[in-house]
């Protein structure tokens, strides 16, 4: 819009002091008489494909924090431990794991100490479960917005994912406090780990976008994501490395993207060799998944205020 | 001058089906994938036609920036759904809109507001939910908490507000959205009257901001008051648009709207409480017939009937008087001194108010029932716009009009007592005269 005719209408309708402001600010008044040639918004049904628009998901950012913000707010407000579950959960998952697979049942873990070797996995992966279950059910959790106010529904899904992201920086704090402990000492490696926790959190976002829109039509997805979730975890190296399987049947283990992942993650924070075949491919079915979601998720998203 | 609203051909079709189950499973989408070809093949949709409403068809008109537009029409007209396409939460099936500025829709108060939450913070939430950038947000936080008159409880989480306090705080936020175009539904049915009343000044601020609004209600003094434009909507199509007194009076005479009879057969979804819950409004002759047309001259009879379920409350019946206009004629409380201070035992009631004849003024009148208990003063239920009547003056001579023919002004028409007689047959030559000669 052009700036200076807002301006000239504006003072036709406002006082100095909010023309002032508001122009300022960007944000115009009625425009009175200076209407813009073409709509701003132009509503039509739409059937085909269409890409996420960036431009709009930017301009709805201050919402993304907000709802982000939110999500984290209102996890602990009326929990007695509050923002330790975000630490307690992998935890004891990894207490529980180092008795029974470390101890009694012995499983390799790279000869690294277990519980470090657990905790790592069991930190990325709890991010990563929980990133898929809460944006997973969160459309069908946020049917009040979806029905009665617009703004690109993938910022819904987002929110969740980001708010797990807090949680996981939080509970990093012990993987610090282990590493010290088992005198682990961080490498040149650790360049990579911000790149893998932006893919583990883009394939989070691709799962989480497809099986939130997929939610709203079938509601099946809400019972079979626990289950999904679990059985995923047992085919991703958490809690036992790659080289516990036999040769023959790891190449199956890597058409799972996490497992590249999670490999990688491990590698980078704790100063393994990087398996860069493994960690390409999850990389390239990440972002294969990631495209494929947010188009299906544009194309049900039109439906959602009708059917949820 | 350009429109600001422009929409055209404007239709959407709803599946009856997938909204009676709501969702589809699996199991069954793969059946209709499966059969989809078929269907194809034999030249019909993979639903047919008779499974599908159109809850909306062909709907045009143009709105010119700072008109103030009311939208009214019974339930399932397409309102709703209207405000709905306009403020895109979902897509047409056939039609277009062009929006020729920045939407704000207000669909409902408080969306988004989280009970966990303090009030400052679901200020925050809520308007960026509404599309509030954060620093307008902050710049307006402190009017919107003296708006709302929650300054003593900023703090505190909204679930301990009461849901007087909660209503406003949502509304605050929501009065100050200040799109180029607002889309408002039925928000303004929140809170006491009092509040009532600012909002439907801050609404009025609004418009004369030469902001635009269009304004979904079922509050028909509300809508006059507010759109001078109002758009009538019935099965999905645009049935009069036009200066709002005659489209709301066309409303109320055609049938559509309110009517001189209103029952609520289910009493667990009847206005009312667990105290005393509405059954039926009726508007009767002197005889007890049910009719929406009086002649002036005719007492006009209001009937209410309800069923108290608990004993102990002092009720008082309280009936609501407004012209097309949106004007209060009068509200009437129960006098009678059978029940004055007297607790109601459980029970079916039937209170009834005549109103004079020669008394109101022609035109349509819409009442509101509500039955109310007084100190404290406890609404137990307001139901308003619960029924409407014709008074037609028919020019017979006997009425208050007297031989004039044309327009006469005022809510109420009475046929006061008249004297007149001549205190002199001559001409007196100075006015101060008679003064002195009438003592």
């Amino acid at each position: 819009m052009d700036i200076s005719r807002i301006d000239s209408s504006a003072s036709l309708t406002s006082t100095p002091e909010t023309t002032a402001r508001e122009v300022l600010l960007g944000n115009p008044p009625s425009v009175s008489s200076n209407l813009p040639k073409e709509p701003l918004v132009l509503i039509e049904p739409n059937h085909a494909w269409s890409a996420i628009s960036f431009s709009e998901l930017w301009s709805f950012r201050e919402l993304l924090y907000f709802l982000t913000w939110r999500d984290i707010k209102v996890r602990y407000k009326q929990t007695e431990l509050g923002i330790a579950w975000a630490i307690l959960q992998p935890l004891l998952a990894m207490l529980v794991f180092t008795l029974f697979f470390g101890r009694l049942a012995g499983v390799p873990s790279d000869n690294l100490p277990y519980p470090v070797f657990a905790y790592a996995g069991l930190l990325a992966w709890t991010f990563f479960a929980n990133a898929i279950t809460t944006s997973g059910n969160s459309l069908i959790n946020s049917t009040h917005l979806i029905t009665k106010v617009y703004f690109p529904r993938v910022i819904i899904p987002s929110a969740a994912i980001a708010a797990g992201l807090v949680d996981f920086a939080i509970a990093f704090g012990i993987m610090l406090v282990l590493m010290a402990y088992y005198r682990v000492a961080l490498t040149w490696n650790i360049l990579m780990f911000p790149l893998i926790v932006m893919l583990i959190t883009l394939l989070a976002l691709g799962m989480g976008m497809w099986l939130s829109a997929l939610n709203v039509k079938y509601r099946d997805v809400r019972f079979a994501l626990p289950f999904l979730v679990q059985l995923w975890m047992f085919v991703s190296p958490v809690i036992y490395p790659t080289s516990f399987l036999p040769a023959k049947f790891r190449w199956l283990l890597s058409l799972n993207p996490m497992t590249g992942l999670i490999e990688g993650y491990r590698s980078s924070l704790l100063g393994l060799p990087f398996n860069w075949t493994s960690l390409a491919a999850s990389a390239g079915i990440t972002l294969i998944l990631l495209i494929y979601s947010s188009y299906a998720f544009r194309r049900m998203e039109r439906s959602f205020a009708d059917i949820i | 001058m350009n429109a600001i609203v422009r929409v055209e051909d404007l239709s959407k079709q709803y599946s009856i089906g997938a909204r009676a189950t709501n969702y589809d499973t699996l199991r069954d989408s793969i059946v209709q994938t499966m059969r989809a070809p078929l269907n194809r093949l034999r030249g019909r949709n993979g639903r047919r036609d008779s499974e599908t409403i159109w809850a909306l068809k062909s709907v045009n008109f143009k709105i010119e920036p700072g008109e103030v537009v009311g939208i009214i029409g019974r339930n399932g007209a397409g309102k709703s759904t209207l405000l709905k396409l306009l403020s895109r939460i979902t897509e047409p099936t056939r039609g277009r809109i062009e929006l020729y500025g920045r939407v704000g829709s207000l669909l409902e108060v408080g969306t988004g507001f989280h009970p966990e939450l303090a009030g400052r913070e679901n200020i925050y939430l809520n308007g960026a939910i509404l599309g509030m950038r954060r620093t307008e947000i902050a710049r307006k936080f402190d009017e919107i908490v003296a708006f709302a008159e929650v300054e003593k409880f900023i703090d505190t989480p909204v679930k301990h507000f009461s849901s007087g306090m909660y209503m406003r705080l949502a509304f605050a936020v929501a009065a100050h959205l200040e799109p180029e175009i607002l889309l408002v539904d039925e928000v303004l049915a929140v809170g006491d009257g009092r509040f009532q009343r600012k909002c439907l000044d801050k609404m009025k601020d609004v418009g004369r901001q030469g902001r635009t609004v269009l304004f979904v209600s079922h509050n028909m003094p509300a809508i006059t008051r507010l759109c001078p434009r109002t758009i009538l909507l019935d099965e999905g199509g645009v049935v009069c648009d036009g200066k709002s007194s005659d489209v709301v009076s066309a409303y109320l005479r055609s049938g559509l709207g309110t009517t001189a009879i209103r029952t609520w057969p289910d009493l667990k979804k009847a206005p009312g409480n667990e105290i005393v819950r509405l059954c039926a409004v009726r508007v009767c002759t002197e005889d007890h017939v049910v009719a929406d047309a009086f002649d002036i001259r005719k007492p006009i009879g209001i009937e209410m009937e309800y069923e108290v379920l608990q004993p102990g409350h002092v009720l008082v019946p309280n009936y609501h008087f407004y012209n097309q206009d949106g004007v209060c004629a009068f509200v009437a409380s129960e006098t009678s001194a059978e029940w004055a201070g007297r607790a109601r035992p459980v029970g079916r009631y039937i209170s009834t108010a005549w109103v004079p004849g020669n008394f109101l003024s022609e035109g349509t009148l819409i009442v509101g029932a509500a039955i109310s208990t007084m100190n404290p003063v406890l609404v137990h239920f307001y139901e308003r716009d619960a029924v409407a009547f014709q008074v037609i003056d028919s020019m017979d001579g006997d009425s208050a009009r007297g031989e004039y023919a044309g327009a006469v002004p005022g809510v109420v028409r009475p046929k006061l007592q008249w004297g007149s007689r001549m205190i002199s047959s001559v001409r007196p030559p100075e006015t101060a005269e008679v003064g002195r000669g009438a003592q």
